[in-house]
């Protein structure tokens, strides 16, 4: 019992980033209908900035960790944040309203080129980043022992659970919130009644890749080695989670990014990791045929 | 100094020019594959040819083999397996039936195909891809460790140190960790201990902690771990803040400082086999002091001066056909400055030596236990 939880917990935290990354990819399509195949590199390029950062303040002598942490956030936020925008000002925007093809073609261009600019720029080797954050706290007991978590577990589960929150109300209760659901329901009714749609689809973008950076601080918190193909298979399986919890479902998202995470971590502890990733696409292959709207989607009328 | 050095062997080129085929008949002549030129591998090449050349003066200084004089001549591959093909096909067409080298593994794997189909023996002092032993070619010979030969070392140690502790084996797929890790089960097994739990992991990827889970819950001490530091650096850094203070046990893949870095404090303690240090050998020393006067000689001037000795005694007992002198070198024991070597039937060392290295603040050395 003792190992489930242990396991449940490893598969929580995975979900947790996986489910980050998965936000950015899901609003995006909701509001242009197009999957951001650079997303995955924004979240890497994320990690990057928080890399930088964070050696940056340990050589000015910031001691305390959670301080660091909290620049670190924001700075890499906001950092991340203006490639997003920059990505989808140059790749994306003049593709508006041009066949659906060209902006899917021009997110792969990205992606490639956000890779191999951070693989010049920083070398191809692993960068790497000591312990920050160590201790395990005691959280009950099971079969007579001890179950402790990590500290920077806890640290990635709460941080992810309180985004995800301030998140969901921002999009249900600003109006920008507001905004951007009817962008997603009729782009040209909501241009007619004064909303500035390509603000909009602008701060959607940032929005996503705001997500993605706290998912690349932590990620490169807790496993302390990032490397410029990082995106790569992370977006994989964060586009696999948005799907999963069907396309354009914020709350869809999260819960596929969890099950992914924990499928992923369950196969490898009962099964074997050889085949953790064939049984995370199989799962998805059969989402697909069965439930294509994913778990938490809505059937899209095709209007005529 | 030098220059008249230089001058004196220029002469003896002319004059082994001019003297030619007689000269040639009369010598036993070795080629030594490395790379002479072509960038910072270069410099090991130098090494080797260092060890050779020192070796070969101090055989010919006592008369050679059976009073003729060996000679020496490089064959340049510059690590590239392409180059090494160009360099084996002339090392052929000289008619010379001796090789010392290649340096690099590539390099080896792709001339002993030539060596192999010409009839040409040849000894290599550093090329530790199992594969150049493996296709069954008769006449190659390999004076050092392979990578999977690592693996018994380390099974060894465990069994040795950690007998009633609770063993794990795990690699991660690939043919340098799925060796070493194959080798390491075969010791323990012979020792009657069973590992509780045997497992791999995929290379590449940054989340292991189910592995440590499973770890933590078999309550493993002691891991074998058969990989590089870019994976082992991650389970070692997930397992201390899961709080398992499981020990592990690599090869020389886990020898990079990357590791550190990664792992952190965490990573103190962890063992891993890699090559014994020539320099401080007794044996060693009265070459050592040669050696120093052509720079400061590492290991492979040391295992290059080895492969030498061993190569001229087999031909002095031997003769001159490579495959009596194959035969030789699989029969019998050679004593070198390094150590006493033996061949196994695929022509790889047997027992080479290895010592076990225990990270500690940040760097690595001989291991207490």
């Amino acid at each position: 019992m003792a190992y489930f939880v242990d396991q449940f917990v490893n598969g929580l935290t995975l979900g947790a980033v996986y489910g980050l990354i998965a936000i950015g990819y899901t609003m995006v399509y909701g509001i242009i209908g197009m999957i951001n195949f650079a997303h995955g590199e924004l979240f890497m390029i994320g990690a990057f900035i928080s890399l930088i950062v964070l050696l940056l303040l340990a050589q000015l002598g910031v001691a305390s960790v959670p301080v660091a942490i909290l620049i670190t956030l924001v700075l890499s936020a906001a950092f991340t944040a203006l490639w997003g925008y920059v990505v989808e000002r140059i790749a994306y925007r003049p593709l508006r309203g041009a066949m659906r093809l060209a902006p899917l073609i021009s997110a792969i261009g990205m992606s490639i080129l956000l890779q191999s600019f951070v693989q010049l720029v920083q070398g191809a080797g692993q960068k790497s980043l000591a312990p920050m954050i160590t201790g395990r706290v005691v959280v009950g007991e099971l079969d007579g022992q001890p179950v402790e978590i990590a500290v920077v577990r806890i640290v990635i589960i709460a941080v992810t659970l309180v985004l995800m929150t301030a998140f969901s109300l921002f999009v249900a209760r600003t109006s920008f919130g507001r905004a951007q659901r009817a962008c997603e329901q009729d782009q040209k009714m909501a241009k007619l009644l004064g909303i500035n749609v390509d603000r909009v689809i602008s701060l959607t973008f940032v929005s996503g890749a705001v997500l993605a950076a706290v998912a690349g601080l932590l990620y490169t918190v807790y496993y302390g080695s990032i490397d410029f193909f990082i995106g790569f298979l992370a977006g994989l399986k964060a586009f696999t989670a948005a799907v999963l919890g069907g396309i354009g479902s914020l709350p869809g998202a999260m819960l596929g990014g969890l099950l992914i995470g924990l499928i992923e971590v369950f196969w490898a502890g009962y099964a074997t990791a050889e085949y953790k990733d064939v049984a995370v696409f199989a799962i998805l292959v059969l989402v697909l045929l069965f439930r294509p709207t994913g778990l938490l989607g809505r059937a899209v009328v095709e209007k005529v | 100094m030098k220059m008249s050095a230089k001058k004196a062997l220029a002469g003896v080129c002319m004059l082994a020019l001019l003297a030619g085929a007689t000269a040639a008949r009369a010598d036993v002549t070795i080629a030594l594959g490395i790379p002479a030129t072509g960038g910072q591998i270069a410099a090991l090449g130098a090494q080797a040819k260092l060890g050779a050349e020192t070796a070969v003066a101090a055989i010919n200084a006592k008369g050679g083999i059976n009073g003729e004089k060996i000679d020496l001549q490089i064959a340049d591959d510059q690590c590239d397996p392409k180059n090494a093909v160009s360099a084996a096909n002339q090392v052929v067409s000289r008619g010379i039936k001796f090789v010392l080298g290649h340096l690099c593994s590539g390099a080896s794997i792709a001339a002993s195909d030539v060596y192999n189909d010409e009839g040409v023996l040849m000894l290599t002092a550093s090329a530790t891809a199992p594969d150049l032993t493996e296709r069954g070619h008769p006449l190659v010979f390999r004076a050092n460790g392979r990578d999977d030969q690592q693996g018994s070392v380390g099974g060894k140690f465990i069994a040795e140190k950690f007998k009633d502790k609770r063993i794990a084996i795990v690699d991660d797929k690939q043919v340098y960790g799925q060796g070493l890790a194959r080798e390491a089960g075969k010791v323990l097994a012979a020792a009657g201990i069973k590992p509780v739990y045997v497992g791999t992991i995929n290379a590449g990827e940054r989340d292991y902690s189910a592995l440590v889970s499973r770890l933590k819950d078999e309550k493993v001490d002691v891991v074998y771990f058969g990989g590089y530091h870019t994976e082992l650096g991650l389970i070692v850094r997930q397992a201390r803040q899961a709080g398992l203070d499981t020990r592990f046990i690599g090869a020389d893949g886990i020898a990079a400082n990357e590791f550190w870095s990664v792992a952190g404090e965490g990573g103190a303690g962890t063992l891993f086999t890699f090559s014994a240090d020539a320099k401080d050998k007794p044996s060693a020393q009265e070459a050592y002091a040669e050696l120093k006067k052509g720079g400061e000689p590492d290991n492979f001037a040391f295992y290059y001066y080895a492969a030498a000795q061993t190569l001229a005694k087999a031909i002095a007992d031997a003769g001159k056909d490579p495959e009596k002198v194959a035969e030789k070198l699989k029969s019998e024991s050679f004593d070198t400055i390094v150590g006493t070597f033996r061949f196994d039937a695929k022509g790889d060392l047997v027992d080479p030596e290895y010592v076990v290295f225990e990270w500690r603040d940040g760097k690595y050395a001989p291991t207490k236990l």
